[in-house]
C-alpha cells in the first residue's frame, strides 16, 4: 500500500467525507422534492447543505491545529489491480483544507445571495420553473470541487477536475435557449466545455506519464518516489509538468486557453462569481501548489509556468481596458489575476500563491455580486420604466434592445444603490491594491517574490497591476459616478438583504483578509509549510510595495482625468479611444483571438468533419460501399442462389428422387399381375432357390 | 418289400413335381386343388417309406395326421370355392385377379 | 431284379400314369377319377410297406370321402369344362422348365449326394402297421394332437357351413 496512510486517525478526521456528502444530499433533496416544495425551500436546503460543509471543514481545521501533519482518510476502495491502487480517499492536510474553508465559506455566501438573485432572474427570463435546477447544479458544483481539492490520488483529483468542468457547462449554459441567436449561451457553455476538455487532456497524460514513471497515482507516494527515488529523469518531470500545465492552462484560463472564460459570462452572475472567480478557475492553480514538489525539480517547467503566467495578466489586463460589459471587465480581471497566481507558483512562491487566491476569491466574488446586484437593480429599473425585458425591446431571436450589463448604460449609480456602491468600491480597491485591503498584502508577497527571482516576471506583472488599477477605476467612474445614462439607470433601486448581507460579508472579509499572511508575522506560510515542502518566508520588501501603491495611485489619477472630470454623457463615444486610437480597437477586440482560433482551428476542423460526414461517411461509405457493393452483391448472391441453385439443383434433386421412385415403384407394380398362379409360381422358385442353396453353400 | 428306400423317395419327388406342375398349370381351381391333394399325398408316401425303413411307427401316425387334416382343409377349401363360383359364375383362377397392381 | 422290386416299378409307373394324366385331361371329373386310382394305387404300395392301417384310412378317407367331396363339387359347379382363352401362355412353359429344376434336385440328393439311406430293410413283425399298434401310440403319446385334430374337424366343418351360408333370400 502507500508508504504514510494515517488512516482515520483522530475522531475529527474521519468526519471529513461530510465535506462532500453534503452538497450531494442537498442536491439529491432538491431534484426529488425541491419542485413540489417552493422556492424558499430549495434555496434554504442548497445553502444549509453547504454551510454544513463549511462547519465541518472547520472542525477538520480544528483537528490540524492539533496534528498538523494532516490525514488521510479512506472512505472506499476504487481500483485494485495488480500494483495500482486507487482509493476514494481524502487527504486533510493545511493545504487542502485551505482550500475547503475558502471554497465552503464563499460558495455558503453565494448560495445565499442566489436565493434573491435567481428569484429575479427566473422571472426577468420568463421560466420560474428551473430555479430548483440551478441549485441542484451549484450543489454538483461545490461537491465536486471538495472531491477535487480533498483527494489524495491523481485520478479521483480529475473526477473533480471533470465534474467541475461539467457544472461550468451546465451552469454556463443555464438559459440554454437565450442568447444572440437563441443559442448563444449553450455555445459558450460549449465553448468552455471543449477548450477545457484540450486542458484535460494534458492532464490525462500527466496522469500517465506518472502512473507510468511511478508506478503509483497517490500523491504521497509520487513525491516520495520523485525526490528520494531514482526512478524519474528530469525529461520525464519535465514532460509530466508541462502536461499539468497545459491541464492548468485549460481550467484557470491562462494562455492558450483563457478563451472560454469571457464567454462564460453568459451565465447567471452567480455562476460567474462562484466558479469563474473563486472555485474552479483556482484548481489550476492548486494542482500546481499541490505537485510543487514535481515544479521544483523540473526548473524548466515553472520557468515556462512563471513565462505563461506573467504573459497572461499583463495581456488580459490589457484587453480589460477595453471592455464595455461590466461582466467582462471582471473577467479579463480574473485572468489576468490568475496570471498572477500562476505565476507566483511558477517561480516558486507556492504560499504567495495561494495567498491571493484566497483573497482573490473573496473581492473578486463581491465584485461580481455586486456587479450582480447592479444589473438585477438595473433590471428593476427597466421594468418600472414601462418597457419589461420581454416587451417592446423584443425581437424573435430573444436579443434584448437594451442591454442592462452594458455599462454605457449605466452611470450615476452611486446614490440610487448606495450599498452596492460601497462593497464595490472596497472590491475595487481591494483588487487594485491598496494598502492595508487584502490584495494589496497578497499582490504584494507575488511582486516582492517575483523582484528577488525573476525581474522580468516582475516587471510585467507591475505593469499588469498598473492596467488593473485603471480599468477597475474606469468601470466605478462609468458606473457609479455621472448622470444616469438610460431610463434604466434613472429608475435602478437597491436590492432587498439577502443579496446586500453577502454583499457585506464578503466585503468584510477583503477587508480584513490580509491578516491571513501580514509580513512579519506569517500566519499562512507556517500554516502551509507543514504541507509545502520548500516553503520559505518572503521578506518584506519595502521598495516594492511602495512602488506598486504609488503606481495604483497614479493609474487611479490617470482614470480619473479621462472619466472623473467630465462624466461620460449619454451617447457619447468613450474618450480611450481618441486617446489610444487603434490600440484601443485592438484591447476591445480583444487581440482578435477568437477570431483567429476560428480561423487556423475550428473553420478547418469543422470542415474536416463535415469532409468525413458528408464525403466519407455518407457518399463513399454508404452510397456507394453500403448500397452498391454490399447490398447488391448481396441481392446477387440471394438471386442466384435462388435461381442458380435452389432451382434446379435442390428441387431438381427433390423431384428427381422423386421422379426415380415413381418409375422405380411403376416397374416394380408389373410384379403384381394379379394371378393367383404367378405368386405361385414365385413360391415354387423361391423354393427352388432355397433348395439349391442349402443344397450348395 | 424290400424295395431300396431312395426308389420310393424318388417316386413321392416326382409326384410332387407332377403336383407342383398341376398347381401351377392349371386354371381350374377344383384341380389346382386335386393336385395339392397330389402333392400333400406324396409327401405321404415319403413318410410310411421311412417308417419302414427305420422301423418307426410315428411316421405312420403322422400320415394318419396328414389325411385328418388334409380332410379338414378339403371341406373348407371346397367351401371357399363354392362361394367364390357364386360371386363370379367362374372357378377359372385367372379371373380372380382383381388385385392386380 | 427281385419280385418285390419289379411289382414296385409296376406301381410306380401306374401312379405316374394316373398322375399325369389327372394333370393332362380337359374333364375335370376325369381328374378326379383319375386321382381316385391314384390313391388307390398308392394304397396298394402303403400295404406293401407294412402300413396296413393306413392304406386302409387312405382309402376310405382320401379315396372314399374326400374325392367324393370333390366330385360333388364338381358337379354342383358344373366345372367339368375346360376354360377358355388364353392368359398366361408363357407360365406353363416355364412351370415346367422349373419343374424339370425340381426334379433335377431331387435327383441329385438321392443319387449324387449317397446319403445312408438303407438298401435293404429288415424284416418286421405282423404286428407292425396293424390298427391295433397304431391305436397305442395315437391313444398314448399322440393323445393331445389326436383330441385336437378331431376339434380341428370340428371347426372345419362349422367355417365350412358358414363360407358357403347364404344370407336371406334375396331378390335376384
Amino acid at each position: 500500500m502507500n508508504l504514510s496512510e494515517v488512516a482515520q486517525s483522530g475522531g475529527l478526521f474521519s468526519y471529513a467525507p461530510l465535506i462532500i456528502a453534503f452538497p450531494i444530499l442537498g442536491l439529491l433533496i432538491n431534484m426529488i422534492f425541491g419542485r413540489r416544495l417552493g422556492e424558499r425551500f430549495v434555496g434554504i436546503t442548497a445553502s444549509s447543505a453547504v454551510v454544513l460543509s463549511f462547519i465541518v471543514a472547520i472542525l477538520q481545521f480544528i483537528a490540524l491545529l492539533g496534528e498538523p501533519e494532516g490525514a488521510q482518510v479512506m472512505m472506499a476502495d476504487w481500483i485494485t489491480i495488480g500494483s495500482l491502487s486507487v482509493p476514494w480517499a481524502l487527504k486533510v492536510d493545511s493545504l487542502s483544507v485551505t482550500m475547503i474553508l475558502m471554497v465552503t465559506g464563499v460558495s455558503a455566501l453565494i448560495h445565499i445571495y442566489a436565493i434573491g438573485y435567481m428569484h429575479d432572474d427566473v422571472r426577468f427570463q420568463g421560466d420560474p420553473g428551473r430555479f430548483a435546477r440551478f441549485f441542484i447544479f451549484f450543489n454538483l458544483f461545490v461537491a465536486a470541487m471538495m472531491v477535487l481539492v480533498s483527494a489524495n490520488n491523481y485520478l479521483m483529483m480529475f473526477v473533480g477536475w471533470e465534474g467541475v468542468g461539467l457544472c461550468s457547462y451546465l451552469l454556463i449554459g443555464f438559459w440554454y435557449e437565450k442568447g444572440e441567436g437563441g443559442i448563444a449561451n449553450a455555445i459558450a457553455g460549449k465553448k468552455a466545455f471543449v477548450v477545457n476538455r484540450i486542458g484535460d487532456f494534458g492532464f490525462l497524460i500527466a496522469m500517465f506519464l506518472i502512473f507510468w514513471t511511478f508506478g503509483t497515482l497517490q500523491f504521497e507516494e509520487v513525491f516520495h518516489l520523485a525526490e528520494h527515488g531514482e526512478v524519474a529523469s528530469l525529461g520525464m518531470l519535465t514532460a509530466i509538468t508541462l502536461f499539468m500545465l497545459l491541464g492548468v492552462t485549460g481550467k484557470s484560463a491562462q494562455i492558450p486557453l483563457f478563451v472560454w472564460l469571457p464567454d462564460a459570462m453568459a451565465g447567471p452572475t452567480p455562476v460567474s462569481a462562484l466558479i469563474h472567480a473563486a472555485t474552479m478557475v483556482t484548481a489550476g492553480i492548486y494542482l500546481i501548489v499541490r505537485n510543487n514538489v514535481l515544479f521544483g525539480l523540473a526548473h524548466t517547467s515553472s520557468d515556462v509556468v512563471a513565462i505563461i503566467g506573467a504573459v497572461t495578466a499583463f495581456v488580459a489586463a490589457t484587453i480589460a481596458v477595453g471592455q464595455f460589459d461590466i461582466k467582462r471587465v471582471l473577467a479579463y480581471s480574473t485572468i489576468s489575476q490568475l496570471g498572477f497566481m500562476v505565476a507566483a507558483a511558477g517561480i516558486g512562491a507556492y504560499v504567495a500563491a495561494i495567498f491571493h487566491l484566497v483573497t482573490h476569491a473573496f473581492f473578486k466574488a463581491l465584485l461580481f455580486l455586486s456587479a450582480g446586484s447592479v444589473i438585477v437593480g438595473l433590471e428593476h429599473g427597466l421594468h418600472d420604466s414601462g418597457h419589461h425585458g420581454e416587451g417592446d425591446h423584443h425581437d424573435e431571436d430573444g436579443h434584448h434592445d437594451f442591454d442592462p450589463n452594458d455599462m454605457r448604460n449605466m452611470g450615476g449609480l452611486r446614490t440610487k444603490m448606495k450599498t452596492t456602491f460601497l462593497v464595490y468600491l472596497v472590491g475595487a480597491l481591494a483588487l487594485t491594491g491598496i494598502p492595508p485591503l487584502a490584495g494589496f498584502f497578497s499582490k504584494d508577497e507575488i511582486l516582492a517574490d517575483a523582484n528577488q527571482e525573476f525581474m522580468a516576471i516582475y516587471i510585467l506583472l507591475a505593469i499588469a497591476a498598473i492596467f488593473t488599477a485603471f480599468y477597475m477605476g474606469r468601470q466605478v467612474l462609468m458606473v457609479f459616478f455621472g448622470d444616469p445614462r438610460s431610463d434604466a439607470a434613472k429608475r435602478a433601486r437597491e436590492n432587498p438583504p439577502v443579496m446586500t448581507l453577502p454583499l457585506i460579508g464578503l466585503a468584510i472579509l477583503a477587508v480584513v483578509g490580509g491578516g491571513l499572511n501580514l509580513p512579519g508575522i506569517h500566519s499562512l506560510t507556517d500554516w502551509l509549510e507543514h504541507t509545502l515542502a520548500h516553503v520559505h518566508a518572503t521578506e518584506f520588501n519595502l521598495f516594492v510595495a511602495v512602488l506598486s501603491t504609488v503606481l495604483a495611485l497614479i493609474a487611479i489619477w490617470i482614470a480619473w482625468t479621462v472619466y472623473g472630470r467630465r462624466f461620460l454623457q449619454e451617447g457619447q463615444p468613450d474618450p480611450l479611444r481618441k486617446i489610444l486610437g487603434p490600440l484601443f480597437t485592438v484591447f476591445e477586440n480583444k487581440y482578435w483571438v477568437d477570431e483567429f482560433y476560428d480561423l487556423i482551428i475550428v473553420r478547418p476542423y469543422v470542415s474536416l468533419a463535415a469532409f468525413f460526414a458528408d464525403v466519407i461517411d455518407w457518399r463513399f461509405w454508404h452510397d456507394w460501399f453500403h448500397d452498391t457493393i454490399i447490398a447488391r452483391s448481396f441481392r446477387g448472391t440471394a438471386r442466384w442462389l435462388a435461381e442458380g441453385f435452389d432451382l434446379p439443383v435442390i428441387d431438381g434433386a427433390a423431384n428427381g428422387l422423386a421422379n426415380v421412385v415413381k418409375s422405380f415403384s411403376t416397374r416394380l407394380r408389373a410384379l403384381q399381375t394379379g394371378y393367383v398362379r404367378n405368386y405361385a409360381l414365385s413360391l415354387f422358385v423361391g423354393l427352388i432357390l432355397v433348395l439349391s442353396y442349402i443344397l450348395f453353400r | 418289400m424290400n424295395v431300396p428306400t431312395s426308389y420310393l423317395l424318388a417316386l413321392s419327388g416326382v409326384l410332387f413335381v407332377i403336383g407342383a406342375m398341376g398347381v401351377l398349370t392349371r386354371r381350374n381351381a377344383i384341380v389346382i386343388f386335386m393336385s395339392i391333394e397330389l402333392m400333400l399325398n406324396s409327401a405321404n408316401l415319403a413318410f410310411i417309406a421311412f417308417a419302414r425303413s427305420f422301423v418307426d411307427l410315428q411316421g405312420q401316425v403322422m400320415v394318419f395326421f396328414v389325411i385328418a387334416v388334409a380332410a379338414a382343409e378339403v371341406a373348407v377349401g371346397l367351401a371357399l370355392i363354392v362361394s367364390i363360383f357364386r360371386t363370379k359364375q367362374s372357378i377359372d383362377v385367372d379371373q380372380i385377379s382383381s388385385l392386380k397392381g | 431284379m427281385t419280385q418285390d422290386l419289379i411289382l414296385f416299378i409296376i406301381l410306380a409307373v401306374i401312379v405316374i400314369i394316373t398322375a399325369v394324366s389327372m394333370l393332362l385331361s380337359r374333364n375335370a371329373v376325369y381328374s378326379a377319377m383319375f386321382l381316385v386310382l391314384n390313391f388307390i394305387t398308392v394304397a396298394v404300395i402303403y400295404l406293401l410297406l407294412n402300413a396296413a392301417f393306413i392304406a386302409m384310412v387312405q382309402v376310405t378317407v382320401y379315396a372314399g370321402a374326400i374325392m367324393v367331396l370333390f366330385l360333388f363339387v364338381i358337379m354342383l359347379l358344373g366345372a367339368e369344362k375346360a376354360a377358355k382363352g388364353e392368359s398366361l401362355s408363357w407360365q406353363p412353359p416355364l412351370a415346367i422348365l422349373l419343374g424339370g429344376a425340381l426334379l433335377m434336385e431331387f435327383a441329385y440328393i438321392l443319387f449324387v449326394r449317397q446319403t445312408d439311406l438303407i438298401s435293404s430293410v429288415e424284416s418286421v413283425t405282423k404286428k407292425f402297421g396293424s390298427p391295433e399298434s397304431i391305436g397305442d401310440l395315437l391313444f398314448d403319446r399322440y393323445l393331445v394332437p389326436f383330441e385336437i385334430t378331431s376339434i380341428l374337424l370340428l371347426v372345419a366343418m362349422i367355417g365350412a357351413i358358414i363360407i358357403t351360408h347364404r344370407g336371406k333370400k334375396e331378390p335376384q
